[in-house]
């Protein structure tokens, strides 16, 4: 397996509190991981540290490179994507523009090509492309968020809670869209709540409990644990021990 | 009061509103981008307008050299924040923008001052040297200081504004100067007499009007730009680096400011504190505009004017206290409208 990310023993601090604890983790090529745990375990934290939003302790690498020196920005053009959980897009600009921003560090005639494949990934984007970005829908901003990264050409998308507070339909919609997106030679790292349908989708996982990794392995034998079914996925197996 | 009288206030409160809405909109759009509200674009105003009159007078201003010395000063904090690794190419870049490009403009002021040049090499060289000046000064004074505060910036700010204004004494001495005029002659409709001059007032505000407008709407940079000012997180996750937004809104601002500084100083005789006043109004009008609305601020700025010019007829005393009390009853307002601001945390 080719290593895409790898983290290695990382800490995130805000002020004294440490929110992330000595957490390592490695997401290969054409793999989706998934981070699961309750809220405020550190899961966006997380994320943020790693695309440089937050101050890291410890080594992050990504396609081989130490991370360390470099501005989000950099981290942008080297092929790591984000896509946050309060989405911040450019609400007073349309679906169109926020597409093209999104292309800021790729070449213009590559990024004319790009947009039409997001168009085709969300056809609803293409529908709104002349509508203001803050007037869409919880559903379709998501969307937007996601194709803005996209526009990026990131090889690997850092996906936070992108499920949160939508109509099951649509977050079938965008699981799905996850999973194309594997096909189609892109990473992800997802951050969920929704941890059953996370993973369903994912190949590895993570499970973080109070900022550390107190689980990890294939996400079949990780949705197969007891403990974790009976803390993230609603089964109460007998005998197991709840946290 | 008469009609003619009356016509010529208004034609006056113009052509001095179309300048303050030059100004204001320079105002919104650093505010908007970096978050500095911008005390010194009265410098730039004064800089530009003086350099212009220098120049034409065939006197070498000190603006130049002041370009020069900033330039090594932004070159020392790239290279300060590159020391841990020493990009070949980005060194060069740095050496080329910040300390040859201020150089060659030296040289050539040298050389041109000498020979009392035309107006439009004047002109030129005013604004090439100005635009630096903006350039280098975001590097110097504020790029470091992105991440603070608006307060923290705003005292930066008022810093920036007294050091360029005591060095503005030095350049051009405690004497006013007048330029000469961009477009001579004048012609009459009605009543009305128009100068060259205030045509060319017209013509360019305008011009810079559409030309923002284009460049905001349909340009990579210009969207990018509006990005930043929107959310600069989500600028940031698209790969726009703040640095740029902010160098290129500091660059268009001290161009607008060095412009009209140009436009005005065949009108008024201008001194080297004369900028904070007139930016001062420009500030009034973006602040009717709320800091952020630029056709508003435009509109206000053209009320700006006019109030002005009715004010200086009728109590040429108090003219700039009417001016100024025009932001009491527009801040009531807004505060009534909006009524609790708080200052975003990133």
């Amino acid at each position: 397996m080719n290593t895409l990310l790898s983290v290695t023993d990382a800490h995130v601090a805000y002020g004294k509190v440490e929110a992330v604890r000595s957490v390592s983790l490695e997401v290969g090529a054409d793999q989706i991981v998934t981070i699961v745990g309750a809220n405020g375990a550190g899961k966006t934290t997380l994320l943020s540290a790693i695309m440089g939003i937050l101050p890291l302790k410890g080594r992050v690498a990504f396609a081989g490179q130490d991370l360390a020196r470099l501005d989000i920005e950099d981290r942008v053009a080297m092929g790591l994507g984000l896509v946050p959980e309060h989405r911040e897009l450019f609400v007073t600009m349309n679906v169109e523009d926020n597409l093209e921003l999104g292309a800021f560090r790729i070449e213009r005639s590559r990024a004319k090509a790009s947009m039409e494949k997001i168009y085709a990934l969300f056809p609803r984007l293409k529908e709104r492309r002349k509508q203001l970005a803050g007037t869409l829908s919880g559903g379709e901003q998501q969307m937007l968020a996601m194709g803005r990264a996209l526009m990026g050409k990131p090889k690997l998308l850092m996906l936070d809670e992108p499920s949160l507070g939508l109509a099951p339909i649509i977050v079938a919609d965008i699981f799905r869209i996850v999973t194309e997106l594997r096909a189609s030679g892109v990473s992800v790292l997802l951050v969920e709540q929704n941890a059953q349908a996370a993973l369903k989708i994912a190949d590895q996982a993570y499970v973080m409990e109070l900022g550390e990794f107190v689980l990890s392995g294939k996400a079949s034998e990780i949705a197969a644990n007891e403990r974790v079914a009976a803390s993230y996925l609603g089964f109460q197996h007998e005998g197991a021990s709840v946290i | 009061m008469n009609t003619t009288i009356m016509l010529f206030l208004v034609q006056d409160g113009i052509t001095n509103g179309a300048i303050y809405a030059l100004l204001g909109l320079a105002l919104v759009l650093v505010f908007a981008v970096t978050r500095v509200i911008l005390i010194p674009q009265g410098e730039f105003v004064t800089y530009g307008a003086l350099t212009y009159a220098s120049l034409a007078a065939g006197q070498m201003p000190g603006t130049a050299k002041l370009a020069l010395a900033l330039g090594i000063g932004a070159f020392a904090f790239d290279l300060f924040v590159a020391r841990k690794s020493l990009h070949g190419r980005l060194i060069l870049r740095s050496v080329l923008t910040n300390v040859v490009l201020p150089g060659i403009v030296l040289a050539l002021t040298i050389y041109f001052a000498a020979q009392k040049p035309p107006v439009a090499i004047c002109i030129a060289l005013s604004l090439v040297i100005v635009a630096m000046i903006g350039l280098y000064l975001y590097r110097v004074a504020f790029q470091p200081l992105a991440h603070t505060s608006v307060l923290v910036l705003l005292i930066a700010s008022v810093g920036v504004h007294l050091a360029l204004q005591g060095l503005g004494l030095l350049f051009f001495g405690a004497e006013g100067q007048r330029g000469p005029a961009v477009l001579s002659g004048a012609f009459t409709a009605g009543a009305l007499r128009f100068t060259g001059q205030s045509i060319t007032v017209y013509a360019i505000t305008i011009a810079f009007i559409v030309g923002l407008w284009l460049f905001f709407g349909l340009t990579l940079y210009g969207k990018a730009l509006r990005a930043t000012a929107v959310n600069r997180l989500g600028a940031r996750l698209a790969g726009i680096r703040t640095t740029l937004s902010g160098q290129i809104a500091f660059l268009l601002a001290s161009v607008i400011g060095a412009l009209s500084g140009i436009m005005i100083v065949p009108i008024t005789t201008l001194y080297y504190d004369s900028g904070f006043l007139i930016g001062l109004k420009g500030f009034v009008a973006a602040i009717i505009g709320g800091l952020v609305s630029y056709p508003l601020t435009a509109i206000a700025a053209l009320f700006v004017g006019i109030v002005e010019a009715f004010s200086s007829f009728y109590a040429s005393n108090y003219k700039e206290v009417i001016v100024f009390m025009l932001l009491i009853p527009v801040l009531l307002l807004r505060s009534l409208a909006a009524p609790a601001v708080e200052e975003e945390k990133d």
